[in-house]
């Protein structure tokens, strides 16, 4: 279970979230719907735990993924490196099944810059699902991609979660993507953001968030 | 390329003692093979090469330590460069020669003094190479390793040093030639072997030959350092830029 609850987030003097809170079971994909600049990738990087600076509370599981703008690799290590320097019990049979999956097995020993940048990005998916994710976070994944390879990523994207169920939390600002791959979807607007309306809410409310950081 | 580069140099070396025909201002190069020889069998030049070049070693090992956390606290943390950046700019325009009388003066004529001067004159320079690095670090990168909880130690080899590697050959190899020729100074002015106290102590017999001797066999040395050492180890950790 993923418990938010974030009473307020701000930059400086600026509030940006206020009073956002959802839980998320496991298997359960959700995706976060708002217009750019509201604030939702500041909310995926408290709730991935890169940002701590915030009110509130956030219970998040062991095995985390995250799959960003960019494909964020390390350039200066193989693309099966890239999968073994990250998740250090992944051993090279398992790394190369991993690769295989997202169809680039035959990439293993290139350099990131060697790839094309569809490679690239099917390794950073691959770099996510091969930890065995509890939670899967991916913010904005497809923004920058042409037609093309953006419903190819998302093809790709969506038989992977299929298969590893993971908790999966979607930043998007296409109604389209998050049809696609949600079940729920979770509108912010406002300034601060707050939830403006949960599809997927259920009866029991979260319970009500308290002071202090996590 | 490099031979017939250094080849050119020669040539105008032996041009320029041609035009001088005074082997006591600038002997040709084959004047000098059998000082050298002599310098070799009795002992004295691998000694006092010796001796410099240990001094090299410590300030080149203390100054690049030093400087490295210097420049990545000063880099990743901007309070901490406030207070230091107007240390930083009086000790990188301090001229050489200044610390290193300070240093003898208030340590007294020894060891301790003479690696100290040359440590303060370069640490300054590393500092600032690797504060640009500190700041160059890509934040993607460092969310990604936390969001995947790498080890720290995995994050300082693969993911930090890595990014680093070109700021910290640069120092490296900028550091090496600065220090090598301070350390021949602080040697000229306080110290009773090494290649600069022999210096010192020929330019006073106005002995060019042998001053050219010391100072070229040096030079050789420093050379295969850099082409045995430095420039393989750059070209390892560029291979995937070139790849």
């Amino acid at each position: 279970m993923i418990r938010v609850a974030v009473r307020r987030k701000a930059f400086g003097a600026t509030d940006v979230l206020r009073d956002i809170a959802f839980t998320l079971d496991p298997g359960e994909t959700l995706a976060v719907l708002g217009p750019s600049g509201i604030g939702k990738s500041t909310l995926l990087r408290l709730i991935a735990g890169i940002d701590h600076d915030f009110d509130g509370e956030i219970t998040r599981p062991e095995r985390m993924a995250m799959v960003f703008q960019e494909p964020t690799l390390l350039l200066w290590r193989t693309a099966l490196q890239n999968l073994t320097l990250v998740h250090p019990d992944l051993g090279d049979t398992a790394a190369l099944a991993a690769l295989g999956q997202v169809g680039i097995a035959d990439k293993a020993d290139l350099f990131p810059r060697q790839m094309s940048l569809g490679q690239q990005r099917r390794l950073a998916l691959a770099r996510a699902f091969a930890g065995r994710p509890q939670l899967l976070m991916l913010d904005e994944p497809f923004v920058s991609l042409d037609h093309d390879m953006a419903e190819e990523m998302l093809a790709l994207t969506e038989a992977l979660i299929a298969g590893a169920r993971p908790a999966t939390i979607l930043v998007t600002h296409s109604e389209a993507e998050a049809g696609r791959l949600a079940s729920r979807v979770l509108r912010l607007a406002g300034r601060p953001a707050t939830i403006l309306a949960d599809s997927g809410a259920r009866s029991k409310t979260p319970p009500p968030p308290r002071l202090g950081a996590a | 390329m490099r031979l017939l580069s250094l080849g050119a140099l020669l040539a105008v070396w032996i041009v320029a003692a041609g035009l001088t025909a005074d082997p006591m201002i600038l002997p040709q190069p084959w004047a000098l093979v059998q000082p050298f020889a002599k310098a070799v069998g009795s002992g004295a030049l691998p000694f006092h090469l010796g001796m410099t070049l240990w001094r090299v070693a410590w300030a080149f090992v203390l100054a690049m330590a030093v400087g490295t956390a210097l420049g990545l606290l000063m880099g990743r943390y901007p309070s901490v460069d406030r207070w230091l950046d107007p240390w930083l700019v009086v000790f990188l325009n301090l001229p050489a020669l200044v610390l290193i009388v300070l240093c003898y003066l208030w340590i007294g004529l020894n060891e301790t003094a003479a690696i100290t001067a040359v440590v303060l004159n370069k640490i300054p320079n590393v500092t600032t190479i690797l504060r640009e690095g500190a700041r160059a670090l890509d934040p993607g990168l460092a969310a990604m390793s936390q969001v995947y909880r790498m080890p720290p130690l995995a994050r300082l080899r693969h993911v930090v040093l890595p990014q680093l590697a070109p700021f910290l050959t640069g120092a490296a190899r900028s550091g090496l030639a600065v220090i090598w020729k301070i350390v021949l100074v602080v040697e000229f002015l306080g110290r009773s072997n090494g290649i600069g106290f022999q210096i010192h102590m020929f330019f006073q017999l106005f002995n060019v030959t042998m001053v050219l001797v010391y100072a070229l066999s040096f030079i050789l040395v420093m050379l295969a350092v850099e082409w045995l050492f430095l420039q393989p180890a750059e070209i390892r950790v560029r291979r995937w830029r070139l790849a």
